[in-house]
């Protein structure tokens, strides 16, 4: 969005670094992964980040060292180009373009030659004789296709290293198959079956012997021998695993076999002595990948949880690298911990992270279970859903929960004091079973000053409860519940406290109730119907008299509490609302069908201090608001919200960031202007919408602006002109349009008195016209009547329309 | 490489008394040493002179003995029925009782005949005191009369009939010569000054007065009737101040420690309440075997003396400092200890290289057990914790192993001895709220695993039908109680003025799942 070029989604981090297996350099100093779109270099005994080898513009699918050179990299990506580096410089060397339309899921490396594995539609095993070519930018012609009808599980596919041992790998199906390409013509070795479960997950190749070892889901290892013998082979079974084997390496020298899977322990078998084994035990969390250093020192395993692990020899763990884990659901909401600000979220199972975002680093692991993590596939497990900080960083509340199969769930609620000699967070108390059902929602007080913190849960089984730090005790101080409070057997939903704490609204379905925490009184009783809240948030600074709700009936209220009524409303459906703890902004997250638009008013006024259309593609699930480290000095009006938080927010797949860089008015303007040339055709279908607002829009904002910065008057000339035309109406204009202009009328006077604002619903043929709308400066009073004139008129003429 | 996490055992709120200053230091006192005496102990009392003897009147004797011996230092034996009431001199040369006979005698603590016999009184004598100027003596009679004896010369000086019932307890005041006060079973308390002829204050307890206390100010007094402990401030004339009502049956005695803090109140209930003399709470409780007619503490506290209806006399000594010290202190002196601490206390001098030895993580057998996912082991190692009586730690195994999915697989395979053994600890823990959540579904998997085989086994079945019957106890119990809950749930909400607002006392503690099991 050209407009909005001072404002910036950034993707932040937390990319995977699990996704492809590390490599591990010739001298063992660094260690290089896929991470989204880049190829970090890491060191190995430090575990800091060396470089980040930037250029691609999809997720690298593979790292190789260059075996020609062993300071140099290869790496390829969904965006079809194969890159090499200098990764002791992070430089660039070349760039190989290969297939543009396809992508390259994985790869491999054969001397010159790089395999990979591509898929246009079936997956297919392709081979690449890069050319030796002195250009930065070389086009790859020779390719022959190896395979075709390849496993998408990259493990699935091996390479031996013998002279004679050509690629070895496995087609998707029948499962528990073997392919043994040795000539043009593929032949199949199908193993024995039993019981179906022995799928194929991964396979290595010995590097001196005739021996392939794979990988099943029933947990075996299979050690296939003789296998360049045709019809002669033998096969043992290795068992330790009880569930898949889902990475298999043999050492460079093959004197072990190294396997791992979701019970996070590296088995190490001896090769030829298979009933030895050597275990590390409790790596943390499933291994999804094995990698061994050319000189057989250091074992890399990858896990799920988003982290690599270097080992010794298989002896002790001498470094972690651990990226933001980024589990399959963050059931915490994003905080920032007041003290450390750093993000805090659900990190390994059991465990909450704290994330720096200025280093991209993760700084702790802080164990909240404090059970021994069980790996086991449908095992029930303690989840943390519910974190909470008091507002200077004090305590922290945290709620797990299991839910086991055919039982009451387990609900546990902790609070934990900040320790300021270990600076971390130390369990003060434990209540088992706080609620009889699930927890929806918590919060501090958030009282600055106080010394006496209030916490306060809600949960589905109608009750509220409110806990307390009693002053004196005999041994420590221990949290006690307090107040127990319902609303007619409603379940509560949300809960959320005023600036000041002496207030506290608590959500029963469509019912707002605000209590008193002093005196435990119902106060007043505030509802819109007819569909439950979602949201509540208090305002803050010079707001805090406002309380912003949203419904479930796509509806943003904001309420007055000093008159306790309605101050406005407007019809949008905000997915997700927020609060800056700093400044009086809010932010709301409007879902329309693929992206997500984001505005950010204060409550005390009805329009948008800023709004961003299709921030991303795909639904913002969680967003925070995070202190900048020192406040920027912006004067651009759309982006002054930003000056004193970032805002971050976590879509399905990754953290992206809000950021606001500099720029020119100049920009800004011919920006625009290129951008309605692009898109003419398509504004026009709604451009009889609004037609004045946008005329005076362009002309206030042509007489407003300083000369300097105003491109020539040509330019501006005929969107000038333009603007002031009102657009003949489409002839073509199907009666379902018009159906969608009387129902949105409708829901306009609905909403009659209350000041109205600028609904945005989703117009989808229209971006050009949005843009322009929401890079408006505010709508006076008297342009909004004119406006809804203006609107009444078309309506009667289209209704016209209708009827001929 | 994360160690082993080891199963948290959960730490249960206590529900029996905090452990505050008063406890400990009423808890600071050795195992009582028990005498047995030839009948109901009626009364006990110390000498105020060092060593500070004891008097001990049981049926028709009066015992006196040491502060430390086992074994009377003396017996006065010269009475014709029960002795009531021993009591020393001030100066602790003589002691004076009452006896079933109705005569008084004085005896001299060094002799064993009786020096003076006071006879006058027409029906027992419970009540004895000398007054503070220690020629006179007081006495309180079952003919409803008190009266006062001169005792150098053996003769009455006066007679009070004011009370209308039997005079069971008197007390003389220990700063004025001529002020008394006196306890009946007609309920009244009575001060009486020997100046005048009859009583100047009267007070009303209400019910029978079993004992009274005058405070070392004198400004206060304590009286116990019933189950009734009462005190007066005398100041006021006669105000009451406070009334207590701790005990469930009758209030037979009372006492004051040595600083005037506490407060002693002993009862036919057995138990022995302290309470705080500025706020009257109670801040502790003793426990006897049997009813407690008399109690006496000796100076300082030395020892609580208890005396009971079924002639035990009770002597609880206070533990010297360096006693109370060695008990911990044996603990941390045993060798394995001394091998722990050997060479920690080194300090590294400058050029030394430090050598770090990994730290071995300490675990509890089923932990190993557990780490090593045997898990039948393990459940069989957390039962023999019953034994240490500590169904916590079994009830966490149990947890875990739930948790883990792998409870069913501990629980099958089992023999008769074990399942029996399984099932007697569910038959003692699995009504206690504490536990039923984790152990009624283990319960419920004992039946699953074992339904085939019920009625092989007479023990087991013996067992099954016990823990039926208990739970079906149970569940009638809790509907009982949520049936009071609703009620109680009613009156609230009738008595408070808005709805909306619920009583923070009704929250819901009694409820647990009950669990129906079908057999």
């Amino acid at each position: 969005m050209v407009e909005h070029g001072d404002i910036r989604v950034v993707h932040r981090g937390g990319s995977k670094i699990n996704s492809r297996e590390p490599v591990v350099t010739n001298d063992s100093r660094f260690l290089l992964c896929a991470s989204g779109e880049r190829v970090k270099v890491f060191s190995t005994s430090t575990e800091e980040c060396v470089h980040d080898l930037r250029g691609h513009t999809d997720l690298v699918t593979g790292v190789l060292l260059r075996p020609t050179n062993h300071l140099q990299v290869y790496s390829c990506s969904v965006d079809g180009t194969v890159r090499l580096w200098d990764f002791t410089d992070g430089i660039l060397i070349k760039v190989q373009l290969d297939y543009c339309s396809v992508c390259v899921t994985c790869s491999w490396l054969m001397f010159d030659i790089v395999c990979m594995c591509v898929c246009a539609e079936l997956f297919q095993l392709v081979a690449v004789h890069l050319p030796q070519s002195g250009d930065q930018l070389v086009e790859a012609q020779e390719l022959s296709a190896v395979l075709s009808n390849v496993s998408s599980n990259p493990a699935a596919t091996g390479f031996g290293r013998g002279v004679r041992a050509p690629p070895l790998r496995s087609p998707n199906a029948p499962p528990g198959a073997i392919t043994y390409p040795k000539t043009d013509s593929p032949h199949l070795l199908t193993t024995q079956r039993k019981g179906g479960k022995n799928t194929l997950m991964c396979i290595a190749c010995h590097p001196k012997d005739d021996c392939i070892a794979t990988g099943h889901e029933d947990g075996k290892i299979r050690l296939w021998r003789n296998f360049n013998h045709k019809k002669e082979y033998t096969y043992t079974t290795l068992h330790w695993h009880h569930n898949a084997v889902s990475s298999l390496r043999f050492t460079p020298e093959g004197t072990n076999l190294l396997s791992g899977g979701l019970e996070s322990v590296l088995v190490q078998w001896r090769y030829n002595q298979e009933s030895e084994r050597d275990f590390l035990p409790r790596l943390g969390s499933a291994i999804t990948h094995i990698a061994v250093s050319p000189d057989g020192t250091l074992f890399c395993t990858s896990h799920s949880d988003n982290k690599i692990t270097i080992i010794q020899s298989c002896v002790k763990v001498s470094a972690v690298i651990q990226g933001l884990v980024n589990g399959e659901s963050v059931r915490t909401d994003l905080m920032v911990d007041p003290r450390s600000k750093s993000l805090v979220l659900n990190g390994k199972p059991g465990h909450l992270q704290f994330y720096s975002l200025q280093r991209d680093k993760l700084l702790y692991n802080l164990d909240i279970v404090q059970q021994e993590y069980i790996h086991e596939l449908g095992l029930q497990q303690f989840e943390v859903v519910k974190v909470a900080f008091d507002a200077p960083g004090n305590w922290m509340a945290t709620v797990e929960e299991r839910k086991p199969k055919a039982a009451e769930p387990e609900i546990n609620l902790k609070l934990w004091a900040f320790d300021e000699q270990t600076q971390s967070f130390v369990l003060n108390t434990t209540v088992s079973a706080p609620h009889e059902a699930q927890i929806t929602s918590m919060c501090f007080s958030q009282a600055a000053d106080g010394q006496t913190s209030m916490l306060v849960s809600a949960s589905e089984d109608g009750h509220f409860k409110a806990w307390q730090l009693p002053r004196s005790a005999y041994e420590g101080p221990s949290w006690s519940c307090d107040f127990v409070g319902d609303y007619r057997g409603l379940a509560p939903q949300c809960c959320c406290f005023s600036a000041d704490g002496s207030l506290l609204a608590v959500s029963f379905q469509e019912v707002v109730t605000v209590w008193s925490p002093a005196s435990w009184e119902l106060l007043t009783t505030l509802s819109q119907p007819p569909k439950a809240i979602r949201d509540l948030c208090f305002g803050r600074l010079g707001c805090s008299k406002y309380l912003m709700g949203t419904t479930a009936s796509n509806l943003l209220c904001c309420w007055n509490l000093l008159t306790c009524s309605l101050e406005w409303s407007t019809s949008m459906d905000v997915s997700l609302l927020l609060s800056d703890p700093l400044t009086e902004n809010m932010a709301a997250f409007c879902c329309q069908a693929e992206s997500t638009d984001l505005f950010v008013f204060k409550p005390s006024e009805p329009r948008p201090v800023a709004s961003l259309k299709a921030v991303c593609s795909g639904k913002v699930t969680r967003a925070v608001f995070a202190p900048r480290e020192e406040m920027l000095e912006s004067c651009e009006e759309s982006s002054q919200w930003l000056n004193r938080s970032q805002l971050y927010f976590l879509t399905q797949h990754m953290l992206f960031i809000d950021d606001s860089v500099a720029m020119t008015p100049f920009y800004l303007l011919l920006g625009k202007h290129r951008k309605q040339e692009n898109q003419d055709s398509l504004t026009r279908l709604s451009a009889e919408l609004m037609p004045l607002p946008r005329g005076s829009l362009a002309i206030k904002e042509l007489l407003q602006s300083p000369a300097h910065v105003l491109p020539s008057t040509s330019v501006l000339c005929s969107m000038f002109v333009e603007s002031l035309l009102v657009s003949v109406a489409d002839g073509s204009e199907e009666s379902k349009h018009a159906e969608e202009e009387m129902e949105s009328e409708k829901e306009e006077e609905d909403s009659e008195g209350e000041m109205e604002s600028r609904t945005p619903r989703p117009e989808p043929a229209s971006p050009g016209l949005q843009s322009a709308e929401s890079a408006a400066p505010a709508l006076t009073k008297a342009q909004l009547k004119e406006l809804r004139r203006v609107k009444k008129l078309d309506h009667g003429w289209l209704a016209d329309l209708l009827l001929s | 490489m994360a160690s082993f996490k080891p199963t948290k055992i959960q730490v249960y709120p206590k529900l029996g008394e905090k452990v505050t200053q008063d406890t400990l230091y009423w808890k600071n006192y050795k195992a009582p040493v028990q005498i047995k005496e030839f009948g109901a102990i009626t009364s006990i009392d110390f000498s105020p002179v060092a060593p500070h003897n004891f008097a001990v009147t049981a049926f028709t004797r009066i015992h006196i003995y040491g502060p430390f011996s086992q074994e009377p230092v003396k017996t006065l034996t010269r009475f014709k029925d029960t002795a009531y009431c021993g009591r020393f001199r001030s100066d602790g040369q003589l002691l004076v009782a009452g006896c079933e006979d109705s005569v008084v005698r004085l005896f001299d603590v060094s002799g064993k005949a009786a020096l003076r016999m006071f006879r006058g009184h027409t029906k027992a004598v419970h009540v004895t005191d000398f007054t503070s100027d220690r020629y006179q003596i007081l006495t309180g009679s079952d003919d409803y009369t008190c009266r006062l004896w001169d005792i150098p010369n053996a003769t009455e000086l006066n007679s009070y009939r004011e009370h209308t019932d039997y005079v069971r307890c008197g007390v003389t005041s220990k700063l004025n010569r001529d002020l008394f006060i006196t306890g009946s079973y007609d309920h009244t308390l009575k001060l009486f000054d020997a100046r005048a002829d009859k009583s100047v204050m009267t007070m009303d307890h209400g019910q029978p007065v079993e004992s009274l206390l005058l405070y070392p100010s004198e400004g206060l007094l304590v009286s116990a009737g019933g189950r009734h402990v009462k005190v007066w401030d005398l100041l006021k004339g006669g105000q009451p101040l406070v009334s207590m009502k701790n005990h469930h049956k009758t209030v037979t005695c009372l006492c004051l420690s040595s600083n005037g803090q506490r407060l002693l109140s002993a009862s036919l209930d057995r138990h022995v309440k302290v309470y705080n003399t500025t706020n009257y709470k109670v801040v502790h409780n003793f426990d006897y075997a049997a009813s407690i007619l008399s109690l006496a503490l000796a100076p300082n506290d030395e020892s609580i003396v208890a005396g009971m209806t079924n002639s035990i006399l009770s002597i609880k000594h206070r533990k010297s400092p360096e006693e109370s010290a060695e008990v911990s202190g044996q603990q941390r002196r045993t060798p394995s200890y001394r091998v722990f601490v050997k060479g920690k206390n080194y300090a590294p001098k400058q050029d030394d290289y430090l050598v770090s030895k990994p730290v071995k993580q300490h675990l509890a057998k089923y932990d190993k057990q557990l780490r090593t996912f045997n898990v039948s082991n393990s459940l069989d190692t957390a039962l023999t914790w019953t034994r240490l009586r500590k169904p916590e730690i079994t009830v966490a195994v149990i947890k875990e192993l739930d948790r883990r999915g792998t409870l069913k697989n501990a629980l099958a395979g089992r023999d008769e001895q074990w399942l029996a053994r399984l099932l007697n600890f569910l038959i003692g823990n699995l009504v206690d709220p504490r536990f039923a959540a984790v152990l009624a579904p283990a319960a419920e998997m004992i039946l699953d695993v074992y339904r085939r085989v019920v009625g092989q086994s007479p023990l087991v079945d013996r067992q099954l039908l016990r823990l039926q019957e208990l739970l079906e106890r149970e569940i009638d119990y809790q509907q009982d109680l949520l049936e009071v809950l609703g009620m109680l749930d009613t009156l609230f909400a009738s008595s408070l003025p808005r709805l909306e607002v619920p009583h923070p006392g009704t929250s819901r503690c009694f409820y647990w799942a009950s669990c129906n099991y079908t057999f």
